[in-house]
């Protein structure tokens, strides 16, 4: 569905992706795990078109997307959860699910009753404004608008960063769930070395800009391994 | 009770002024905080074409309508060529729009001379008592009111309005979640102009046109949107009754210029008090 070819990107001209090869398939969740700094955000960035690749390709579904915009890119089935959630904190929660199918030909019947239906837990917080919600409320808040514009690849930015670990279980289950319902495919960019073994199928490890080693999520229970390749220990 | 009649046209006809010269603005600096120092200019552009249209032979109603249009599209050529380079650029949009403005009643005055024009005001007066009330100042308070719900609800009701909001407060996410920021931007901006250019073609039976007559409302416009606070509408509309209130009645009492300053000096009171606005508490809203 994805793949992606030596891909470059830089801040400036201090470069961050250095030649970035992978590909996903239909269906997939793919963990891409790496300490802060290692490019992970800087991937998903590029991926969506927010920065502009100095070298390389993105297709998807065989097309070249590489110079489209943000919107295009969104437009052709590519949804994004960003780090931070970045909820509209003026608008409503209902509004904030609205924007996430704004750009399509989709109404609010069509939408908003089976997205509640995933997410029962936004029901009595509609008419809240999104800012008063909660870190794990509006992260929650978020995956429900991404998957309101009906993507078919979601790109998932450290959902659990600076939310408490009751709701990182929930979000977990919940992501379990919309995952083998709606067999969707999403890349998953994670610190939280429970969280992503729990939910990938393979995972990717990214260093300086590279991915340096694949694993498959079991093997990810051998801490000495994972202490070796991204310093990150239990 | 012929005096109550009287202070309250008075104060309606003051509170539509507000209304009308801010509205645009409200969309364009309190929405999109784009400092436009060419928006008394686009308020004259519309009276212009308001004084072309009826000398082509076009009702005034319908002149309104060309001039929002002209006014309009205006804006979106602007916006195009200088703003949309400058978004988040305060001080060069303040130049650029500076210019913008000279570049406009200079140009204005060599195609129609430094005289101001008018069109005939085609409604007569109503009489409360002893004293005429002029029917056009009726029709413009009821004008400045449903330019005022309109707005609203293109922005409250309609997929349109939810999009600019959403996009006005984040616009990176807007464009993550396929919204088309770049058109968005273009196009509030081309219906804040149109608001001001029907505001500018409103105003013409009472002031004419002239080449210069943007100076004299683009202090009050600002004023009031920033008096309004964070949210532009709701802010519009407070901060244009508190203003249309003392304007009218200390206007009727004195002069008009007493009335101007003392909107200016409880203007400076109001934002001594509330540094953030009328509705700087307020969390959410329009």
């Amino acid at each position: 569905m994805l793949g992606v070819t030596d891909l470059r990107a830089a801040y400036g001209r201090i470069p961050i992706l250095d030649g970035i090869s992978m590909s996903v398939a239909e269906g997939e969740l793919v963990g891409i795990l790496g300490h802060n700094g290692m490019g992970k955000t800087t991937l998903l960035k590029t991926l969506m078109g927010y920065l502009r690749a100095t070298a390389g390709e993105i297709l998807l579904d065989g097309d070249d997307i590489t110079a489209l915009e943000p919107h295009q890119r969104v437009r052709r089935g590519i949804g994004y959860v960003p780090q931070g959630r970045e909820i509209f904190p003026g608008l409503t929660v209902r509004d904030n699910l609205r924007m996430g199918f704004a750009a399509t030909s989709l109404n609010d019947d069509q939408v908003i009753e089976p997205i509640l239906a995933d997410f029962p837990r936004l029901k009595p917080l509609l008419d809240r404004p999104g800012g008063s919600l909660s870190g794990g409320e509006q992260q929650i808040l978020a995956i429900a608008r991404c998957l309101c514009g009906r993507p078919r690849l979601v790109l998932l930015d450290e959902p659990t960063e600076g939310i408490q670990p009751s709701v990182i279980d929930e979000i977990a289950e919940l992501l379990q769930g919309l995952r083998d319902q709606h067999r969707l495919t999403v890349i998953l960019v994670e610190q939280n070395l429970d969280f992503i073994r729990a939910l990938s199928e393979r995972v990717l490890i990214i260093q300086r800009g590279a991915i340096t080693r694949e694993v498959a999520a079991e093997h990810l229970a051998d801490s000495e391994m994972i202490a070796e390749f991204v310093g990150i220990t239990e | 009770m012929e005096q109550v009649a009287i202070y309250a046209y008075q104060i309606g006809v003051s509170f539509s002024i507000f209304i009308l010269i801010s509205l645009g603005l409200a969309v364009i600096f309190g929405m999109m905080r784009v400092i436009n120092l060419a928006q008394g200019e686009f308020l004259m552009l519309g009276a212009y074409a308001c004084v072309l249209a009826t000398q082509a032979g076009l009702s005034l109603w319908l002149s309104m309508f060309v001039a929002a249009a002209v006014v309009g599209l205006f804006g979106i050529v602007v916006e195009r060529v200088i703003i949309r380079f400058l978004y988040g650029r305060i001080v060069d949009t303040l130049l650029a729009t500076w210019g913008l403005s000279l570049f406009l009643v200079g140009g204005i005055t060599t195609l129609f001379g430094p005289q101001s024009e008018s069109v005939v005001n085609p409604l007569g007066n109503v009489t409360v008592g002893d004293i005429a009330l002029s029917q056009y100042s009726l029709a413009m308070i009821a004008i400045a009111i449903a330019l005022l719900i309109g707005t609203y609800c293109l922005w409250r009701f309609t997929r349109f309005g939810l999009i600019v909001r959403g996009t006005m407060q984040n616009p990176d996410m807007a464009r993550g979640l396929g919204v088309n920021t770049d058109r968005v931007f273009m196009l509030t901006f081309g219906f804040g102009a149109a608001l001001t250019g029907f505001a500018g073609a409103v105003l013409v039976p009472i002031t004419g046109a002239a080449p210069p007559m943007g100076v004299f409302f683009i202090a009050k416009a600002f004023i009031t949107v920033i008096s309004g606070g964070h949210l532009p509408l709701i802010g519009t509309v407070s901060a244009s009754a508190i203003f249309g209130a003392i304007d009218g009645f200390v206007a009727f009492v004195s002069s008009s210029v007493v009335g101007e300053m003392s909107v200016l000096f409880v203007a400076i009171i109001l934002l001594r008090l509330l540094p953030m606005g009328i509705t700087g508490h307020l969390r959410r809203g329009l």
